[in-house]
């Protein structure tokens, strides 16, 4: 039961990582119907940027409040990694909007790869510890010698994801921005007629799912306290396959979905095996997809002619 | 306002916009590139990550993307429409007959000449660098980049023809490999009967994985087939006892010449020996050079034999619109059925002469990078075009391994550059800038398989290519 409880924690801490990337791929399905190969390693940049801006402040300013060092990580990393996917849109996706159905997908795969690599030409391909941030960690209960515990930075990663959250569904809701991006989903020529510009909320879109992600690669580095240049390819499918677990297209069900995926992932290597972790993620993501490409909280696509 | 901007159009260039342009794309740069290249972090003696300053190779990039967009608003981007304005006020003559036909013979011809060069290539390179010079130039690049091309007219059967998009060729690769090397481990047999085995059991995969994928189509296609290469690739790494895990097999026997002569050198029927030649692996190589290209031109003549027959209509038929093609009468499960089935053998057959020729295997070979790199050569082709995914391969693969032969290079990158790094990167922007650019490819004409009277060639706009 301890030990139960404690994964059901740390699935938890993780899942809402996953759920903040995910986010990005349902937003962007919802509106251009295209699956955005190259999020995952977004996120891995991000990540780097909050790597590199830490050090700058820490090292090189000698800012000593750790605090104040992770929110403004956490922004710049949000700023620079939403720039980053606004020109990648521009320069690689927007002039393929009226090419074949699969073009977007392929460039999205070489964009993947060229982000992943780049960073590895410029950064070198070794992993890239830091010391941890943050330390405190608190026992919940003992039983029976094993103590359930949660760390500081769990509760951080829970804390920042439920406020972003909730800042994300009112932008969502009740901004013109949001609603923009909906009457897009529905029918995008429509909304161009009527007076949406298309392409700029096409745009925002892509920057607020990277912010999203940049939140996400920051507080995967705090948690992790390591980021690797490959990092993105397998939290990125992970996240995916919540996106699509929960929904495609569904905002609520991206977030199930990820904390669905970090459930199973971490009970399953507690409970089944650790080597075939990763297996068992694809293979939800083929079962899903299969069976289910509804998802839980998704609505059944209907096939036209 | 108007009046003045195309009154700078018509006269040419507009240099306020472009400088414009420039400085928007290099302060961009510059803030992505700034931290992301100018601040290398490092890890120092006591392992602490530190950060480096490497700002002037950061501005060097900044700039060459600045001049790079500047460029592009003033000269590239006027040419293009220029161009294009030009093509719809001239009416583009029809072509004749005549000219069609000496199109086709062109093409023809040029064919056969490249055939005739593949064929005397050893030689050629033999003659120019001597037995032992020519090691380098035959393995590393006429077997190497054979490899790529039969794996890229392999996959183009399932992606150029039938349009479904494929993530996950390189788990048939992989399942060629592995069985070639535990068959041939375990049972002592000879690759000439392993490779038919190797085949039959990858496109037996293939059947396996394309059964559940039936349903799907387009974008969750391609993510479930490369889920399905991920699973197999991890599954090879954590069933120990099978494949190895991540420490793979060695010692894999080598091809013999039908079983008549050997390549190993303790053997009596040794190559060299027999003919009282000097020891070399240079026959080797030159022996498994034309097992391959034997190999590739197989899978092209399979292909353009297979695309005369009714499933190759079918195919493309079926890349070109799923539900009419149910509606008029086609089996779409088999049709599909059939697409992965070969072109997963063809994957087999290159895999098992993969672990042939380097004599270990492991999943550090069959990663997605390397599934997406076949992809990327069947797309800078021109999906369905087979020169143009022979030349793909041989412009991609051929010019990485080149890139590792330039020390002039080094002069400019320091003696730290390593052009291995640059290989994938390379790949990755090809795909952006031929998707941005040309999505139909190198070769973007196509010759219908199915025609009225006279064979006439298409623009690839016509074909859909890749609609599954």
């Amino acid at each position: 039961m301890e030990v139960f409880l404690q994964q059901v924690i740390n699935g938890v801490t993780i899942g809402s990582i996953y759920g903040l990337i995910a986010i990005g791929y349902t937003m962007v399905y919802g509106i251009i119907g295209m699956v955005n190969f190259a999020h995952g390693d977004v996120f891995m940049v991000s990540a780097f940027f909050a790597l590199i801006f830490f050090l700058v402040l820490t090292s090189w300013l000698g800012l000593a409040s750790i605090t104040v060092a992770l929110i403004l990580v956490m922004v710049i990393s949000m700023v620079l990694t939403g720039l980053l996917t606004w020109a990648i849109e521009r320069v690689a996706y927007a002039p393929l909007r009226n090419s074949f159905r699969l073009a977007p997908l392929i460039s999205a795969i070489g964009m993947s790869i060229s982000l992943s690599n780049f960073v590895q030409v410029a950064q070198g391909p070794r992993n890239k510890p830091i010391p941890p941030m943050v330390q405190d960690t608190f026992t919940l209960w003992v039983n029976s010698g094993y103590p359930v515990t949660i760390s500081l930075k769990q509760i951080i990663i829970w804390v920042v994801t439920v406020l972003l959250l909730a800042a994300f569904w009112y932008v969502v809701k009740f901004t013109s921005l949001g609603r923009a991006q909906r009457a897009c989903e529905q029918d995008r020529k429509m909304a161009g007629l009527l007076g949406v510009n298309v392409d700029r909320t096409i745009s925002l879109t892509f920057v607020i799912g990277a912010a999203l992600a940049a939140v996400a690669g920051t507080l995967y580095l705090m948690y992790y306290g390591v980021v690797h240049f490959a990092d993105g390819f397998t939290p990125g499918v992970k996240a995916f396959t919540a996106a699509v677990l929960g929904g495609i297209g569904s905002l609520p069900g991206a977030v199930l979905g990820g904390l669905l995926i970090g459930l199973i992932e971490t009970l399953w290597a507690q409970y089944v095996s650790a080597d075939y972790q990763n297996v068992a993620a694809f293979s939800i993501l083929v079962v899903v997809l299969i069976f289910m490409p509804q998802g839980l909280l998704g609505r059944p696509e209907v096939e036209k002619v | 306002m108007s009046h003045a901007q195309s009154a700078t159009a018509k006269s040419g260039v507009d240099f306020g916009k472009a400088i414009k342009d420039g400085l928007i794309a290099a302060v961009i740069a510059f803030a992505l590139l700034g931290p992301l290249v100018g601040l290398r972090t490092d890890q120092n003696m006591s392992h602490e990550l530190i950060l480096t300053n490497e700002m002037p190779l950061a501005m060097i990039y900044v700039a060459i993307i600045g001049v790079g967009r500047f460029l592009l608003s003033a000269f590239v981007y006027p040419w293009i429409s220029r161009r294009a304005a030009a093509r719809t006020a001239k009416v583009k003559a029809v072509p004749t007959a005549v000219q069609l036909e000496a199109g086709v013979r062109r093409s023809r011809f040029a064919a056969r000449g490249g055939l005739l060069f593949l064929f005397l290539y050893p030689a050629i390179i033999i003659s120019l660098v001597g037995i032992n010079g020519s090691i380098k130039w035959v393995d590393n690049f006429g077997v190497q980049i054979l490899i790529y091309v039969m794996l890229g007219w392999g996959l183009n059967i399932v992606i150029g023809l039938a349009g479904l998009l494929d993530l996950g060729y390189v788990a048939f690769y992989a399942v060629g490999a592995y069985s070639y090397s535990l068959l041939a481990i375990n049972f002592h047999l000879s690759f000439w009967l392993l490779l038919p085995i190797a085949g039959i059991l990858a496109a037996l995969w293939g059947v396996i994985l394309g059964f559940p994928v039936l349903r799907l189509s387009g974008d969750y296609l391609a993510i479930v087939t490369m889920a399905f290469g991920e699973i197999i690739r991890l599954v090879l790494i954590n069933w120990r006892d099978f494949s190895g895990g991540s420490a793979g097999i060695s010692s894999i026997p080598k091809v013999t010449m039908f079983g008549i002569y050997s390549f190993d050198v303790g053997a009596p029927n040794n190559f060299a020996k027999v003919f009282h030649l000097a020891m070399s692996s240079a026959y080797y190589k030159i022996f498994l050079y034309y097992v391959i290209l034997m190999l590739a031109l197989l899978t092209a003549f399979v292909t353009t034999r297979l695309r005369r027959l009714p499933i190759g209509r079918a195919w493309e038929a079926l890349r070109e619109d799923e539900v009419a093609c149910r509606s008029l009468g086609i089996n779409t499960t088999n049709t599909k059925l059939t697409a992965f089935a070969i072109g997963a053998m063809f994957g087999g057959f290159a895999g098992s002469f993969f672990a042939a020729r380097q004599g270990f295997v492991s999943p550090e070979s069959f990663v997605f990078m390397e599934s997406s790199v076949i992809v990327a050569i069947v797309v800078l082709g021109g999906m369905g075009s087979q020169i143009g995914v022979a030349l793909a391969a041989i412009v991609m693969i051929g010019g990485t391994e080149l890139l590792r032969e330039l020390d002039f290079l080094k002069m400019f990158f320091g003696d730290g550059f390593n052009p291995d790094q640059f290989r994938m990167l390379l790949f990755g922007v090809a795909m952006v800038g031929i998707m941005v650019w040309k999505p139909r490819g190198f070769i973007s004409k196509r010759y219908p398989t199915a025609f009225l009277f006279k064979k006439k060639s298409i623009s690839g706009d016509l074909v859909k290519e890749g609609e599954g």
